[in-house]
């Protein structure tokens, strides 16, 4: 009770400057952790922030005037949202979007069917070596690159020496067909194509969900004489549920965005293609690269993040109601 | 009791086994789409063991009708520029991984600690990348304009360094596997923050550090996005990307075959086999790799896939 008032407010000074220099201070102290993060932060203010801000660009009418980044982009003239406006008037931005959430829709529902199908089927196989060759084989076309995935459609799907055309089509009397002419053959080979990479991975996610389910319930429910059927249509598919959810709504939230390799290595960015084949991905690319149109290329970028920003939040919103745990944020 | 326990739950699970005729028509299911996936493969390999002109005469094949090395001889005698562009690949994947793996494990390792009064914020500052980005145009224009990286080696390493997904798979892994009293008590025996990081925490993280490794050797390995977006000069061209511009350049002469110089160009130009050989030639240390790959792999989707 002897603090008197002077006191009390010297005592209060410090305190109020500690808070103020509470981040420096943390740096300080712990210098050597702040030292650890270091690198990762520098590649990623260079690698993902400035190019966030850099998204201006879209608003510019961005002119080369020498070789640096920031003179170009401040010599360059606003010009608001003209370069969305010639975006959009191009059909090409239909065309796009549509190939884009179509492809994706149809990936997302096929490759879960596959992959939860497989996954159950290959956990009911009784023999664990090929229950392990099969999965092997399964994940083969994953771990191989686009570039190879690209030559292997090359030899099967070729004009002039392709398998199809040399030896299938003629076994079956069929005549040759032109693949790399016809954009109506493409969604069902870029499907197949992707569905092929992709399910030996999403495949082991699922066994190792299914892997993850107490045993109790099997035998409880063998008890009971339940078919196996039963089993899985009442305890493998309804605990599986909640994974293909959320790997699902995920997936949802990346719809804007496709698979550069598939989109642009597989059909080999044949022009006479693109009308089945161009995704904002590829179409900003070849916008950027080869028209050098850096306005549309920038606004049809900018159009891409700012969907996909959108609907990942609300993707990961609905997850985070399912469950906590899964969800990105 | 426990022996009668043991009976009973054998013959339950005897019970449970399906029929014959299903586990046949499952292993049947599963060899076709077994093979959907290892023949394409071979297609490949078969090509490049197939005498060129047969492949003229009667297309590609998966089994060659007359068998020849005049591929691979074709690439150890002309393949400087193979051989360099395997040099590059190699090279930028050794590289790569180990400074993105030291970076990521670095990284994960402070947020992980919980008597770290930051984490959540610098944890943000990562997850966010996830969420948004500011697309292809500025991230180029980051890398040719202002870092001015393009035809260097760097750009072939420099973009795939960071990745949000494998800091949150490391991270989680710490969690799990580094106990805090371990650190506590490395601390309080007067252990210097990045002792303690080196000696202690990283052998716990020896799974984890597999699995991102992994997942990296094969990113750099198979990259030819990187070498598409930034470098002109054929002296960095690494395996992928040299791949790609060989078929490029094959269809666009074929193309322009009725013109003089076209067909003398594609003259020049590595045959069909050879192609595939060099095709061959990337795919392999994938294959060799294979089982370990797989095995890690594995694991490391399980840890990312249900606790991410």
């Amino acid at each position: 009770m002897g603090v008197t008032r002077t006191e009390v407010k010297e005592a209060a000074v410090p305190l109020k400057a500690k808070k103020k220099t509470g981040f420096l201070r943390d740096i300080v102290k712990n210098k050597v952790l702040y030292v650890m993060m270091l690198p990762l932060l520098v590649v990623l203010f260079f690698n993902n922030y400035l190019p966030m801000a850099g998204v201006l660009i879209a608003f510019k009418n961005y002119q080369y005037h020498g070789n640096n980044f920031f003179e170009n982009f401040f010599l360059s003239d606003w010009v608001g949202f003209r370069n969305f406006e010639f975006f959009t008037a191009t059909p090409d931005a239909f065309t796009i979007t549509r190939n884009t959430l179509g492809y994706n829709f149809i990936f997302i529902f096929l490759g879960l069917v596959v992959s939860v199908f497989f996954a159950i089927l290959l956990n009911e196989i009784k023999n664990k070596f090929l229950s392990k060759f099969y999965q092997a084989s399964m994940l083969l076309p994953y771990f191989m690159s686009w570039i190879v995935v690209s030559y292997i459609v090359f030899a099967l799907f070729g004009e002039e020496k392709g398998f199809v055309n040399k030896s299938l089509l003629p076994a079956l009397g069929m005549q040759e067909v032109s693949w790399y002419a016809d954009p109506m053959k493409w969604p069902f080979i870029l499907t197949f194509v992707n569905i092929w990479k992709l399910t030996g991975y999403n495949t082991v996610i699922y066994i190792a969900a299914i892997a993850g389910i107490d045993q109790e319930f099997y035998e409880a429910a063998i008890v009971d004489g339940a078919s196996k059927w039963q089993q899985i249509r009442s305890i493998t598919i309804p605990l599986l549920k909640t994974l293909m959810i959320i790997l699902t709504l995920l997936a949802v939230g990346k719809v804007f965005y496709s698979d550069f390799g598939l989109f642009f290595q597989v059909p080999r960015n044949t022009g006479a293609l693109y009308d089945t084949t161009q995704t904002i991905d590829t179409y900003v690319y070849n916008a950027l690269r080869n028209l050098n149109d850096v306005g549309m290329a920038s606004a049809s970028g900018l159009y891409q993040s700012v969907c996909g920003f959108v609907l990942v939040m609300i993707s990961n919103l609905i997850v985070r109601k399912i469950d906590p745990e899964q969800a990105l944020f | 009791m426990k022996h009668k326990d043991d009976v009973q739950i054998t013959t339950v699970n005897k019970l449970n086994d399906i029929k014959p005729f299903w586990n046949g028509a499952f292993n049947l299911i599963f060899i076709i789409y077994a093979l959907c996936c290892i023949v394409p493969l071979v297609l490949i390999i078969g090509i490049s063991f197939t005498d060129e002109k047969t492949i003229t005469v009667h297309g590609y094949n998966f089994i060659p009708k007359v068998f020849s090395l005049e591929a691979y001889k074709w690439v150890v005698k002309t393949g400087e520029a193979i051989f360099r562009a395997y040099g590059i690949s190699i090279f930028v994947t050794i590289v790569g991984t180990l400074v993105s793996l030291a970076i990521i494990a670095m990284f994960s390792y402070v947020i992980s600690r919980k008597d770290f009064k930051h984490r959540n914020k610098f944890a943000f500052i990562v997850f966010f990348t996830m969420i948004f980005n500011g697309g292809l145009v500025p991230w180029y224009m980051v890398y040719v304009n202002i870092l001015h990286m393009n035809n260097t080696i760097f750009a072939l390493i420099v973009p795939s360094l960071a990745n949000a997904w494998y800091v949150m798979i490391m991270r989680t892994f710490y969690q799990t596997n580094v106990p805090d009293s371990l650190i506590e008590s490395a601390k309080i025996d007067g252990a210097g923050e990045f002792r303690i990081f080196i000696q202690i925490v990283l052998p716990l993280a020896k799974a984890g550090l597999a699995t991102v490794g992994l997942f990296q050797c094969l990113q750099y390995w198979n990259d030819w996005y990187l070498p598409l977006m930034f470098v002109d000069d054929a002296n960095l061209f690494n395996l992928q990307y040299l791949l790609y511009k060989t078929l490029a350049a094959i269809q666009y002469l074929s193309q322009a075959a009725n013109l003089p110089q076209g067909s003398q160009a594609l003259a020049n130009l590595p045959s069909e086999t050879a192609r595939m050989a060099m095709c061959t030639l990337a795919i392999g240390p994938i294959i060799i790799a294979y089982p370990f790959f797989q095995k890690y792999f594995v694991k490391g989707l399980t840890v990312g896939a249900v606790k991410g």
